[in-house]
């Protein structure tokens, strides 16, 4: 049985017990524990069950590279699924279940899987479940998500919140082992600000727990003298508990630092994402113990060597009473020598390598522990627990030779260097035969923005796999001097084993597991190859290995050795899969930050925002900005309060906050030129006071925006324009007299958010203002698209008499700061004359009333000023605008287009809104013909019925003629082509 | 996250700070021009896998439009430069030569 | 070849399936061929599929320079949908679908094409309005779409929080018929079609040159030689404008990456698909459990397949917003894809000023869900050396005419 020791455990504090659940089972534990060394010290072999066949698993690993201990944490809005126990922190009061089993964890119906494990090899489903075709949909594929899936659904709103920040340095060391502490210190002393990254509460990593001294010193004691420098020193900031997730392009490292996850509901952000921006990254991340690939290894009980090693040493836990090691390296015997230091049997040491010559070999021999050179195992006994090994001969087929009997297996494959940050943005790697391991090529480091070598790997990341060599790399690194230097002993060579015993039959490579999670097994390798699927990146996809939430860190190369030997082919011809980020599974609140709820983006408000919220308003989101859409009073509906605030504004005073319009300053010598480029019209022309409406194209001859110019003086012209195309128009300006016309003597600047705007429409227009006084704003003085500036009612203000409506009306801007004062005065002066402030619905009623087009509505960027009949915004007498040769092709300029007219209802109701007008017949793909369609359309209260515009092909040719426009459930709703202008035809009220 | 050094303002910008603005050094062709050469200035594009001449806007930063010579497979930028140019400075051609040999050259 | 069903597998079971051969053969090239198609993704497999089931011709190489279906078929979203709003888009989507549906079948291998429903939010009016039109515009071109209520939505997503505070949904474009297919299988399955009618599929093969001989292609150069051919196709997605350059012209094409992520797997929890194109995030859930994420594209040329940071992040903050459950879910992995996009965002199927060489490319983000109706009309194209009715609206020069093919016009951003 796996336990709790009476001594020992350098992580834990026995002074600090605290009590974990598992499955509703309490379990006492000590602060520094994780999950797994918790459940562990009570026994809790079985954590989990696979994915696919729904096997027992236990923990195997103590680290990141964990495939089965996972489970869910929590409860309720910090209930989180797929929780590594091996890297999450223990606290007390953490309630954890296992997943994927049902009704539970011993009992497991799921677990019929495996008895049928023979008819679901490696991409089974590709061959099967065709028949019948429905039944993918309705029976296969639902139950085949069900059986899968791992974690259970979280139902609730996150409860904790993720903050983000910036950092920088000159170095960033990723790893506070012996490597990362040696690199940074020698980066740190060489004047260089750092930043070192640790994902461990704890720094150290491997070294502590071998037990090495370094320097004379204990390795325990070297690191915290190490960690003590670091910290004393002003240019070096040491981040544990801070995983770097991913490095990008150019650099960008990600970092995700667990702030409350041991702590929750303390009130701190869960985690804190770190972008890092350093001159060169350092990775020191170590190495990974592989796994070796024998009958049964899946067994809860076969645990990687190392990881046996580190929940003894670290956590004081013994796996088990009698642990058989199984090996094809020297560095497996040292999980021997802790095993015995703390007093547990190890029945017997089973060596794959024929010669068994290290120190560490003889020094577990010399403590009375057999070694069995050349052997294997032919099978692990067991069901829920390992019970037993069956010995063989490594060279043969598995032909028992002996059986021992055990609780633990601790196997070592070899180990290898964690590549991934170095892989993410393009690194590449070598083999290396002596150690069977891929490790970066120095030569071909991913490249920064300047093309050269970004990151450098030190110590076992960089593969170097002895204390000494780890060293000397790191040290290397920045350091002058000699390195710091241990008493670990020499290793003898390691070898390769990739599947054990080498002969082994179908029958036992069907029971040798190289992705535990996914349960792929040696055989659906071998059948992958078998069947053509021969890229390492088809066997990947075909059999699922290295997909599952460790991302093949432990079974990525035993998969591609035994591909590659399938394929007889070397290791380098078959290569690796792509490391991509992040390393571990990272938060998507964490990513997401803090930008959730009302700030999930960014607010724009006008001057006058916080008047609307407090006036019934119902919001409108346009672009960033919110627009009212209509004042709602108590208990009216959104359709009355809309048809209200028309009836009201074309009978007597309507206000509306315009301010969102763009107001672009055009200023300059040859701001009139430039302007007669942009729009389609001419502007240079207009005289100063004046406005004038324009039409701008993109190069396409598409339109793009409209709005009204106003002279201001001799060489300034203010540009107005739609509110979504504020930034875009400006952006627009810019470009063409930065990098076409860069000699035109032109500034632009963006105003928009400067002033606030406001119209004041409807036939009290004119009595209101002179109400407020100070301008002469008369029909003489002020006529229709004049301009003036002066004060009203003591604001400074820029009256623009426009009209957007029809109506008589003055659209006045002042400066941001005085908007929401001015709006509150016109709004308490007009109360005499009936004023009732309206939103954008109501400013589109009464624009289509007009037979006005609007941006976004009548176009949508496949229509030229030509289809709206509007040429005569068209300049004939200019050589080019932006647009104009776009229009000249051969398809703008047809005579066919669809252009734009009124649409009346026979029966006067409302047209849908985006209906098409259909034409006889079908085209050559079967689909209905059309000839048109409806681009506005709404009720108009102030007609009492349905009015609408539409492109119709040779629409205005077509006067008096009744469309058919198909709708919703079959309805055809029919109507006639009108003039597009429904309302005050004359312009008499605009006039007044 | 790529950085370019604004030619404008010298701030090293990532490229949330910038606008990517498509092909430099097209040849702009208006009213009248033939088919082929308006095709050429809309878009006919190089998108070369390779070195790539590009426009950017520092758009959350000075505003200005500046120019950038980069390499699209491996995101190398050899250097930026200011957007009034008709074609890339010469030490910048030659830069690119002395990185990249068998590259064909500006055209 | 094998067929394969439920008995074969338990059948093979009883020989621990030592017993299967090859899905796909392996040959070396021969010396000529009536065609040669560039690109072993999904889009030229299938090509070559149709060019031999439709047409009889099967004298057809597939050339590949990485491994079949390892560019954007095995690194999409796996979305399939026709709802688009204009005419020659409906068809050659719907096309696809249709053919997607039976596709399992007709290949001898499961693609796992699942009809789930698929949901495009709109969040603005501007949204409602697109939507409501392309609705009105589907049911004229015999695709089966329709606007549903904010109610109805949560009814299809239950874990969907639709009152956001800032973009509440305010209903949804949903076509019931749209939905995922297995990515990986698309490829394999062609693949295995294309081989067993004696067409040769040749990987690791890099293309490095376009013979021609008075302005007509005679052939390629290869990595592994000469080979001669009548008729070229160039279907390589995000590499097109490198071999169009081979062949002496350019193309109105640019590539950019796009993103993608994958979650955590979890227990199932939502049977659709859902993209919200105001807030620039599509999400749904794999037969594996995984939420299997996609995000907008990069606006700079690139070639590097790698995923970016900001886009995802922009994705995340989007998708944690409309569903507030999956904040403490995982990113698994991230990557990405280079699209190639044109300049009206749809693509190209068409002559090319070089002689008897054909072009299908610029399908930008919406290439997996258009697979068979691609490969369908390409082979036509290529077949008959003149568009037929799925392709003739698609050709290179019609951005010279100004006959755009504008989908951004409803759509939003992303497909």
């Amino acid at each position: 049985m796996s336990t709790r020791l009476a001594r020992g455990g350098r992580l834990i504090d026995r002074t600090k017990p605290i009590t974990v659940t598992f499955n509703g089972r309490r379990m006492a534990g000590y602060l520094g524990d994780t999950l797994a060394s918790a459940v562990l010290a009570n026994d809790q072999m079985m954590v989990g069950r696979s994915f696919k066949y729904h096997r027992p698993r236990g923990v195997v690993a103590s680290g990141a590279e964990e495939p089965n201990a996972l489970v869910g944490l929590g409860t309720g809005g910090r209930f989180e699924p797929n929780q590594r126990m091996t890297t999450t922190e223990a606290f007390d009061g953490a309630e954890t279940a296992s997943q994927n089993h049902w009704p539970s964890l011993e009992f497991d119906i799921g677990a019929i899987n495996n008895k049928f494990g023979r008819l679901l090899p490696g991409g089974f489903y590709y061959k099967t479940f065709m028949w019948p075709r429905s039944f993918w949909k309705h029976v296969y594929e639902p139950i085949i998500r069900q059986s899968a899936g791992l974690g259970k659904v979280p139902t609730d709103r996150d409860a904790d919140r993720y903050e983000q920040a910036y950092a920088f340095a000159d170095v960033a060391v990723v790893g506070a082992g012996i490597a990362g502490l040696t690199a940074a210190l020698g980066a740190a002393k060489a004047g260089k600000r750092v930043i070192v990254l640790e994902m461990t509460p704890a720094c150290g990593g491997r070294a502590v727990v071998d037990g090495i001294t370094i320097d004379g010193q204990g390795a325990d004691a070297w690191v915290a003298a190490a960690v003590e420098a670091l910290r004393g020193m002003d240019n070096v900031t040491l981040m544990t508990r801070t995983m770097a997730t991913g490095l990008y392009d150019h650099g960008y490292l990600m970092a995700a630092e667990r702030i409350a996850d041991h702590t929750p509901g303390d009130g701190r952000p869960k985690q804190r994402l770190w972008r890092i921006r350093a001159g060169e990254v350092i990775t020191a991340t170590g190495a990974i113990e592989r796994t070796l690939s024998f009958a049964g290894n899946d067994i809860p009980g076969v645990m990687l060597a190392a990881a046996v090693r580190d929940y003894v040493v670290n956590y004081g836990v013994s796996i088990g009473d009698r642990t058989v090691i199984v090996t094809n390296n020297d560095d497996a015997y040292r999980t021997a020598l802790a095993l015995l230091d703390a007093g547990l049997r190890v029945p017997a040491v089973i060596d794959a390598r024929a010669n068994v010559t290290g120190a560490l070999a003889q020094a577990v021999r010399d403590r009375g522990v057999r070694v069995l050179a050349g052997h294997g195992v032919a099978k692990v006994h067991g069901g829920k627990r390992v019970t037993g090994v069956a010995i063989c001969a490594q060279a043969g087929e598995g032909a028992m030779i002996e059986e021992i009997a055990c609780d633990c297996v601790a196997m070592s494959g070899g180990w290898s260097p964690v590549v991934h940050l170095w892989s993410h943005c393009g690194g590449k790697l070598n083999w290396d035969e002596t150690s069977a391991m891929f490790r970066p090529d120095p030569q071909r480091p991913p490249l920064g923005a300047d093309g050269r070598g970004m990151v450098r790997a030190v110590g076992s990341a960089n593969g170097m796999l002895t204390a000494d060599a780890v060293l000397a790399d790191a040290h290397a690194a920045f350091g002058s001097g000699a390195a710091p230097a241990t008493d670990a002993p020499a290793e003898a060579a390691m070898e390769p084993v990739w599947i054990m015993p080498q002969g082994a039959g179908p029958k036992l490579r069907m029971k040798m597991w190289l992705d535990p999670q996914n349960d792929v097994k040696v055989s659906d390798v071998q059948l992958a190859a078998r069947e053509g699927y021969e890229s390492v990146e088809h066997t990947k996809r075909y059999t699922t290995l290295g997909m599952a939430t460790d991302q093949g860190k432990m079974s990525n190369i035993n998969g591609l050795a035994v591909l590659s030997n399938a394929l007889h082919q070397p290791i380098p011809a078959t290569g690796t899969t792509t490391f991509r980020p992040p390393y571990t599974p990272l938060n998507f609140g964490a990513i997401a930050g803090e930008a959730r709820g009302e700030i999930f983006q960014p607010l724009r408000r006008t001057p006058i925002h916080d008047w609307h919220e407090t006036h019934g308003v119902e919001w409108e989101p346009v672009g960033l900005w919110r627009r009212p859409f209509c004042y709602r009073r108590p208990g009216e509906s959104t359709e009355a309060a809309v048809n209200r605030e028309v009836r009201n504004t074309r009978q007597n005073l309507g206000l509306l906050d315009a301010s969102t319009l763009g107001k672009i300053l055009v200023k300059g010598p040859d701001a009139g030129k430039f302007l007669d480029m942009l729009y389609t019209g001419v502007m240079s022309t207009l005289a100063v006071g004046k406005c004038r409406y324009g039409l701008m194209c993109n190069e396409q001859g598409f339109l793009s925006d409209d709005g009204v110019v106003v002279r201001l003086s001799e060489d300034s012209w203010l540009c107005h324009t739609t509110s979504g195309g504020a930034d875009r128009i400006h952006g627009w300006m810019e470009d063409w007299l930065q990098c076409e016309w860069w000699d035109w003597k032109v500034h632009t600047a963006n105003l928009t958010e400067q002033f606030a705007q406001i119209a004041v429409v409807g036939p009290n227009a004119r009595k209101l203002l002179e109400k407020l006084g100070g301008m002469d704003v008369s029909k003489e003085t002020l006529p229709f698209m004049a301009f003036a500036e002066g004060t009203l009612g003591g604001f400074d203000a820029r009256v623009f008499r426009i009209s957007f409506s029809g109506e008589l009306s003055y659209e006045i801007a002042v400066p941001a700061s005085q908007g929401r004062a001015f709006w509150e005065k016109l709004h308490d002066a007009g109360q005499e004359f009936g004023l009732m402030p309206y939103g954008t619905e109501c400013l589109h009623i009464l624009r289509a009333e007009k037979g006005f087009i609007m941006i976004g509505d009548e176009t949508d960027g496949t229509v030229i000023p030509q289809d709206l009949n509007m040429a005569w915004a068209i300049s004939k007498k200019k050589a080019d605008y932006l647009g104009k040769r776009g229009q000249e092709r051969s398809y703008l300029a047809s005579a066919d287009r669809w252009k734009l007219v009124g649409l009346e209802t026979l029966d006067g109701s409302v047209l849908p809104d985006g209906v098409y007008a259909v034409a006889p017949g079908v085209n050559a793909n079967g689909q209905r013909n059309v000839q048109g369609r409806v681009t506005s359309t709404y009720f108009s209260p102030t007609l009492g019925r349905g009015i609408a515009m539409g492109l119709v092909k040779h629409g205005p040719d077509r006067m008096g003629e009744v469309l058919d426009f198909p709708g919703d459930n079959g309805k055809i709703h029919q109507a006639r082509i009108v003039d597009q202008v429904f309302f005050d035809k004359e312009g008499a009220k605009n006039d007044a | 996250m790529l950085i370019l050094e604004c030619p404008c303002c010298g701030v090293k910008a990532e490229e949330t700070e910038l606008a990517p603005g498509g092909e430099a050094h097209l040849k702009r062709f208006g009213p009248g021009s033939s088919d082929a050469d308006f095709d050429s200035y809309m878009f006919a594009r190089a998108n070369p896998k390779g070195v790539h001449f590009e426009r950017w806007r520092h758009a959350n930063g000075c505003g200005k439009w500046f120019l950038a010579a980069r390499c699209t497979a491996t995101l190398e930028v050899f250097g930026t430069y200011p957007a009034q140019t008709t074609e890339p400075p010469a030490e910048l051609q030659a830069y690119i030569k002395s990185r990249r040999p068998e590259w064909e050259g500006y055209k | 070849m094998k067929r394969y069903s439920m008995f074969a597998v338990a059948r093979e079971g009883l020989n621990y399936h030592l017993g299967w051969g090859r899905a796909w053969r392996n040959p070396a090239p021969k010396k000529k061929y009536d065609v040669i198609i560039v690109g072993a993704g999904g889009h030229g497999l299938a090509t070559a599929y149709y060019l031999g089931k439709n047409y009889g011709i099967r004298n057809v190489a597939i050339i590949e320079k990485g491994w079949l279906g390892g560019g954007n078929t095995g690194r999409n979203t796996t979305i399939i949908r026709s709802n688009y709003l204009q005419d020659p888009s409906a068809a050659i989507y719907e096309k696809a679908r249709s053919l997607y549906e039976t596709l399992s079948q007709d290949l001898n291998y499961n693609v796992m094409f699942s009809p789930r429903g698929l949901l495009m939010l709109a969040q603005t009016h501007h949204e409602v309005r697109g939507y409501r039109r392309t609705v009105y515009a589907n049911n004229l071109q015999g695709v089966t779409t329709e606007w549903i209520g904010p109610e109805r939505v949560k009814q299809i997503v239950p874990i969907m929080n639709i009152h956001g505070p800032r973009y509440p949904v305010l209903g949804a474009l949903y076509q019931a018929r749209g939905g995922t297919a297995r990515h990986d299988a698309v490829a394999w399955g062609y693949a295995r079609a294309c081989s067993d009618m004696g067409m040769d599929i040749i990987q690791q093969c890099e293309v490095t040159g376009i013979r021609q001989v008075n302005g007509k292609v005679t052939g390629v150069d290869t990595t592994k030689g000469s080979i001669d051919c009548d008729k070229l196709g160039l279907v390589v997605a995000g590499h097109t404008s490198v071999l169009a350059d081979m062949g002496g012209f350019r193309l109105p094409i640019e590539s950019l990456a796009l993103q993608a992520l994958v979650s955590e797997p979890i227990k199932p929890c939502m049977d659709v698909v859902v993209m919200a194109n105001t807030v620039h995030g599509y999400m749904s859930q794999s037969d594996k459990g995984e939420m299997v994420i996609g995000g907008g594209t990069d606006g700079f040329n690139n070639y590097t397949q790698r995923g970016s940071w900001h886009h995802v992040e922009e994705t995340v903050r989007a998708l944690v917003e409309t569903f507030p459950m999956i904040s403490r879910l995982k990113m698994l992995r991230q990557w990405g894809g280079i699209v190639d996009m044109t300049g009206d965002r749809s693509p190209i199927l068409s002559k090319t000023p070089l002689g008897n060489c054909f072009v299908n490319c610029g399908w930008g983000t919406g290439g997996f869900k258009s697979i068979p109706g691609s490969g369908w009309a390409m082979a036509e194209l290529m077949a008959r050396g003149e568009p037929g009715p799925l392709t003739e609206e698609f050709s290179m020069y019609r951005f010279r005419e100004g006959k755009f093919i504008d989908e951004s016009v409803a759509a939003g951003v992303a497909h």
